[in-house]
């Protein structure tokens, strides 16, 4: 399966969801107008992997801003997450977020209260 | 008719604004006024946690104007008829107001009234669940998410959310949506 990798710009992400070593990572800012749009590739992509996902996936995110659209397309991405995991196998999502930025800790924190995946909150001191 | 949007924000200080906007909202205007704030707050050395709150309001703000105004009424003045909206961002103390204004059909004013009224009489943790409630229950259409954007500016602020609707015909209202982020 071929790995996904995406630039980032301004107004969306970096991606790089690898198959081969189970790392998936979302880094950046995700305050695109139409976010559907954006993780549209990256849900069809994890349909995908979920067929026969790895024994351990780590999913680290690792973002500076995202928008309330995006937080539903992240949470589409942690409940495919929350299938495979449900399907016996390791996942582990980590959740960077910079000192002091609360916000970021609680956005966090509402998708562990949502989603049955081990959450693990890392900030990030400068 | 010799309304403006403009006659919403007069009680506020345009001249001295960070950022003032009025004209049409497409993405390339909101990636620029994005962009522009950003670097204002930074030359004006603005702590991070306060930058990054005014950015996100910022953003659901301007948002809110490219997916929800409605087309301006017939006869009015706009470059092109949708999307159109005015946005103000002025210093106030030592935190920021976030200031939008577009028409909306006279049709959606209850509805917006209405959750307006809900979210200013909420207290925080019942604002956290409704938020979370709506994103893990509401399907997501072009427009975003049954008012989560409204949601994420209250819970941002923490403070209610100043509206006010003004009348400009039997089909249109102007519509006016303050929010403000202080220091914390």
């Amino acid at each position: 399966m071929e790995p996904i990798i995406i630039e980032g710009t301004p107004k969306t992400p970096s991606i790089r969801f690898d198959a081969k070593d189970g790392v998936f990572e979302i880094k950046g800012r995700s305050i695109p107008e139409n976010s559907v749009e954006f993780y549209k590739p990256l849900n069809e992509w994890l349909d995908q992997y979920m067929q026969g996902p790895l024994d351990k996936t780590v999913v680290n995110i690792r973002l500076e801003y995202f928008n309330t659209s995006s937080s539903k397309c992240i949470l589409d991405v942690f409940k495919r997450l929350e299938s495979i995991h449900r399907s016996k196998h390791d996942v582990e999502i980590n959740w960077f977020y910079e000192e002091d930025d609360e916000d970021m800790l609680e956005a966090g924190e509402d998708y562990d209260s949502i989603i049955k995946v081990p959450f693990k909150m890392i900030e990030i001191v400068e | 008719m010799s309304f403006d949007l403009e006659n919403l924000v007069s009680d506020l200080d345009i001249r001295g604004a960070v950022l003032y906007y009025k004209g049409n909202v497409d993405s390339e205007t909101i990636t620029k006024a994005l962009d522009l704030v950003e670097r204002k707050l930074l030359v004006t050395r603005e702590a991070p946690r306060l930058r990054k709150k005014v950015y996100n309001v910022l953003v659901e703000s301007l948002q809110n104007l490219y997916h929800h105004s409605d087309r301006v009424p017939r006869g009015y003045h706009a470059a092109r008829p949708d999307r159109f909206g005015l946005v103000v961002m002025e210093k106030i103390g030592r935190g920021y107001r976030i200031t939008t204004c577009n028409f909306v059909s006279v049709v959606r004013v209850k509805e917006l009234e209405e959750k307006l009224t809900r979210i200013n009489r909420s207290t925080p943790e019942e604002i956290k669940e409704l938020y979370k409630d709506i994103l893990n229950h509401q399907e997501i259409t072009e427009k975003g998410l049954g008012g989560l954007g409204l949601l994420d500016i209250a819970r941002k602020t923490g403070h209610r959310i100043d509206f006010r609707f003004k009348k400009y015909d039997n089909l249109n209202t102007a519509f006016r949506l303050s929010a403000v982020v202080a220091p914390v």
